[in-house]
């Protein structure tokens, strides 16, 4: 069933996923201790703010890996 | 095959030792056993994207043998496949960190505590340290070639190697077979290795972009429903002891083939 069209797809999860990886390898870092860092992370800011859409990612900037954390506060918290 | 550690080699680099370890590791799971692919690669881990598991990694093989983790720590299960488990190599350290010594006891604990059915260990190419470590714990092996001149002589390299080694059940998985071809007398065939090598086949996989796609999404193709993806699940069958045939692969229909039919040629 549209195969076709999931194949043109795949390359895309295949660049995604080859960006990540060479990523945390040339940090030297496991991927899942920072696949754990943050889950945990995004546990604590959904504590807080319980409807925002953070997303948390590990990134190469130049020499240097970076995890940046983009926390978008769409709604202030409930005042009781 | 009634070895319970086997490893899965070939001399060459890219004929598939990767892709056969994470397929045969998932389609024996798929059937019941309880499995670990283990990486030996040290170095160059593979196995890991192969199988789509390369998010999870927080401790690796070399880890467990210098004790700096439990066993349990390292090992990732695989959340698709029930009693399907995966033992990373470590990327960040040198092939010198693995001594085959300890490699072996580090498998006969897998056997013995963690109560694996089968371990599978994905070898790394060449016929060096790397390959000896991998075939150090092992009873059987397969030997991943493809119907081409190097790999058949580096196949029969290992063959020699492995059968002067302590490993009893040798088995070949001919992978990237290409029927058209081996139809129309330009690809060696089945009857043809086993002619030169002496050694029978257990698998016999075909050319198939479909194991470029699962490649691609992280995802066996024994999870799905290609050539390729029947073929290695057929090939874990008979690692059980099934007999099951092999399949005719279709035919070439095209109008060249129809009229070489049809003039009793082909
Ligand atoms: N049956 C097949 N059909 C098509 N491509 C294949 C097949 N088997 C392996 N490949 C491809 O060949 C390449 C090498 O395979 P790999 O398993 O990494 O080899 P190795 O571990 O022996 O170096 C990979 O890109 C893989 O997707
Ligand atoms: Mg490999």
């Amino acid at each position: 069933m549209f195969s076709w069209l999931k194949r043109g797809r795949t390359k895309e999860t295949l660049k995604d996923r080859l960006e990540l990886v060479l990523a945390y390898d040339r940090a030297k870092i496991p991927p899942g201790k920072v696949e754990a860092l943050r889950n945990d992370l995004l546990e604590v800011v959904q504590r807080y703010f319980p409807s925002t859409n953070s997303k948390i990612e590990i990134e190469q900037d130049g020499e240097s890996v970076v995890l940046t954390a983009s926390i978008a506060i769409d709604e202030p918290p409930k005042k009781r | 095959m009634d070895a319970k550690v086997i490893v899965v080699t070939s001399g060459k680099g890219g004929v598939g030792k990767t892709t056969t370890t994470a397929n045969i590791g998932a389609a024996l799971a798929k059937l019941g056993e309880k499995v670990v692919v283990i990486d030996v690669d040290v170095g160059l881990r593979n196995l890991d994207v192969v199988m789509g598991l390369e998010s999870r990694v927080v401790f690796d093989l070399v880890d467990v043998l210098e004790g700096k983790c439990r066993m349990s720590q390292a090992l990732i299960r695989d959340k698709r496949v029930e009693n399907l488990y995966l033992l990373p190599a470590s990327q960040t350290r040198d092939k010198d960190a693995l001594d085959p010594e300890v490699f072996k006891t580090v498998v006969q604990g897998l056997l013995d505590e963690e109560k694996f059915d089968r371990i599978l260990i994905d070898s790394p190419a060449g016929i060096e340290a790397g390959f000896r470590t991998a075939a150090a714990p092992a009873k059987g092996a397969l030997v991943v070639v493809n119907p081409e001149v190097s790999s058949v002589r580096d196949a029969d390299r290992i063959i020699g190697l492995l059968e002067a080694g302590q490993v009893s059940e040798i088995r070949l998985v001919i992978n990237r077979l290409r029927p058209k071809m081996v139809a129309s007398g330009n690809m060696l065939s089945e009857g043809d290795m086993l002619d030169i090598l002496g050694v029978k086949p257990i698998g016999i996989v075909p050319e198939d972009e479909g194991i470029i796609v699962s490649t691609n999404v992280g995802e066996p193709a024994v999870l799905g429903t290609t050539q390729a993806g029947l073929a290695f699940m057929a090939t874990a069958r008979r690692i059980r002891g099934e007999e099951v045939p092999y399949p005719k692969y279709e035919e070439d229909k095209g109008f060249w083939a129809a009229l070489k039919r049809m003039f009793g040629g082909g």
